[in-house]
């Protein structure tokens, strides 16, 4: 659906260059939610801004539904932007036109009728649940309305794209919820595809299929979001994914422990209780579970147990790979004085 | 002293009426070519729709140019121009060629300003949707510049009032010139102080109505 490649963006400021986006090269498919994560400065913006072309790339190409958007001349440019939509973290509205005519704006820009304007501006507006503010000005919304109405316009002219800058970065926890909820239903009802820069990791988890994570200008590791989260390879992939799932012991809790304290990973199907309770069958260690956690993933369930194994270091070193013959994460957070 | 204003109340009343006349054409003058110049020297600017260094810069040059020239000086310097538009160089028809000259770049720099106001994102989120840069113009930064578009219109006005006092040198009649006239020249405190509140009233008024327009407009 989307092809980029050995996308380059540099900016000159002050007759110095800066590197905004570095060699990146991504497939992203027909359907799915893609996110792209990174610290502010990381180039996820300059990136997700060079998809519509608001930025030229220095060097590359970028195909959409193969066409090469970075070839087009200023007509056909504006003619393929009817078909990717695009939502902001500051929305963007026009303030002097009422919710109605923010939405009709698009479409008007799409050259549709009156009529056809009308019919498909209250079904979007059906759609993202603002029936009743239709004649409301911006400035009378909410944070979350704003942003409803940012949908529905991107939405109007039925892209086959939508871009999402940052979109839930200025709303409160549960008006991302909401937020995010109408997504993933827009792209399953529609299969639309979504591409989202974000730097919280909660709206990956919480919608994205798949992921990459932006360092400097680079894309430094990507690939489904379930599989990042279970085995994350980069350290600033480790940092982001530990802002969802904090699962470190305070410092004193460890040192007075006198076992031997594991950490294991159970991925989707493995029956965490099985693996446990045949543990403490076929050993004569004591367990103690200190800190425990499952989180869905995709509706998948990534689960975290923090145990403390208590017996003969010769059994506990049994039980040890006892458990690492099942279970491919395990981590030995402190070993028995 | 009531006799003295009675005096003069045809004459005033006639000056009142030039006055009108002299700020309503060059003000509508000012508004027909300084809008679009106003969005000229906007869109031009670097990043924006219609990117120009070339135009960007002549048309600043010649802003600043007009705007240097005091007006009195201006005043005078385009009789020429004043004779080949009005056919005379005396006169309110006359005096509106020059009070219009001087309008057009003031009004269009408040435009430019106003327009500047506008968030730079809602116009890329208007490109973003695939609008055309006429249209951008016509249904983004219009509406979103209107309150402060308003203002400068009011603010035009009241500076216009204030040139159309000099507007004596070339017989243009008017408010300020009766009252330089006939009570500056004449040492008449009576009829200078009457115009002067006269000419206070007015100024309050314009900046009240072009307020309230712009309180009505603004949706933000």
């Amino acid at each position: 659906m989307i092809e980029i490649k050995d996308v380059t963006k540099l900016y000159k400021v002050k007759g110095k260059e800066i590197v905004g986006v570095k060699n990146v090269s991504l497939t992203i498919d027909k359907g799915e939610i893609f996110g792209i994560v990174g610290f502010s400065g990381a180039g996820k913006s300059s990136l997700l801004r060079c998809l519509n072309l608001l930025e030229k790339p220095t060097s590359g190409e970028i195909k959409i539904d193969g066409i090469s958007i970075t070839k087009l001349g200023k007509k056909e440019l504006r003619e393929e932007r009817l078909k990717i939509g695009m939502i902001f973290q500051h929305f963007y509205l026009i303030s002097a036109k009422t919710v109605f005519e923010n939405i009709a704006f698009a479409l008007k820009a799409a050259g549709k009728t009156k009529e056809e304007i009308t019919s498909k501006t209250n079904e979007l507006l059906k759609m993202v649940g603002l029936e009743k503010q239709k004649d409301q000005y911006p400035s009378q919304l909410s944070g979350g309305q704003k942003q409803r109405v940012g949908i529905a316009r991107a939405l109007a002219n039925d892209p086959k794209v939508l871009l999402c800058d940052e979109a839930t970065s200025a709303l409160d926890p549960n008006t991302t919820k909401s937020i995010l909820s109408l997504l993933k239903s827009i792209n399953k009802k529609l299969g639309i595809t979504i591409v989202l820069i974000t730097h919280e990791m909660e709206v990956v988890k919480e919608i994205c299929h798949r992921m990459a994570i932006m360092q400097d200008g680079e894309i430094i590791e990507s690939g489904d979001v379930y599989n990042i989260f279970a085995n994350p390879e980069k350290e600033l992939t480790k940092t982001f994914i530990s802002s969802v799932i904090q699962m470190d012991l305070p410092e004193p809790l460890l040192k007075n422990r006198k076992g031997t304290v594991i950490k294991i990973q159970f991925k989707g199907a493995i029956a965490e209780e099985a693996v446990v309770s045949e543990l403490f069958q076929n050993f004569s260690v004591k367990g103690n579970i200190l800190h425990g956690k499952i989180e869905y993933i995709q509706e998948t369930p990534l689960g975290i147990f923090i145990m403390e194994l208590v017996g003969e270091e010769a059994e506990v070193k049994r039980a040890i790979s006892y458990i690492e013959g099942r279970i491919e994460n395990l981590e030995v957070v402190k070993k028995v004085a | 002293m009531l006799d003295s204003i009675l005096n003069i109340l045809p004459d005033l009343n006639k000056a009142f009426f030039e006055t009108l006349y002299m700020v309503a054409i060059s003000l509508g003058v000012s508004l027909i070519v300084g809008l679009p110049l106003g969005i000229i020297l906007f869109v031009t600017d670097k990043g924006l729709l219609f990117e120009n260094v070339w135009i960007k810069q002549i048309a600043g040059i010649l802003v600043n140019l007009i705007r240097s020239v005091p007006f009195i000086i201006l005043l005078v310097a385009l009789l020429p121009l004043t004779q080949l538009i009005t056919g005379t160089t005396i006169g309110p028809t006359a005096a509106s060629v020059s009070l219009s000259v001087a309008a057009i770049p003031f009004f269009a720099r408040l435009v430019e300003t106003s327009l500047r106001e506008i968030d730079k994102g809602v116009i890329e989120a208007a490109v973003a949707v695939g609008a055309t840069p006429w249209m951008i113009i016509r249904e983004v930064l219009l509406p979103e510049a209107k309150p402060g578009i308003v203002q400068a219109i009011t603010v035009t006005a009241i500076s216009l009032l204030g040139y159309s006092a000099m507007a004596g040198i070339v017989g243009g009649g008017g408010i300020g010139d009766f009252a330089i006239r006939f009570g500056y020249y004449r040492y008449d405190n009576t009829i200078m102080l009457t115009t002067v509140i006269l000419l206070i009233v007015i100024v309050q008024l314009m900046q009240v109505i072009g307020d309230g327009a712009a309180k009505a407009v603004n949706k933000r």
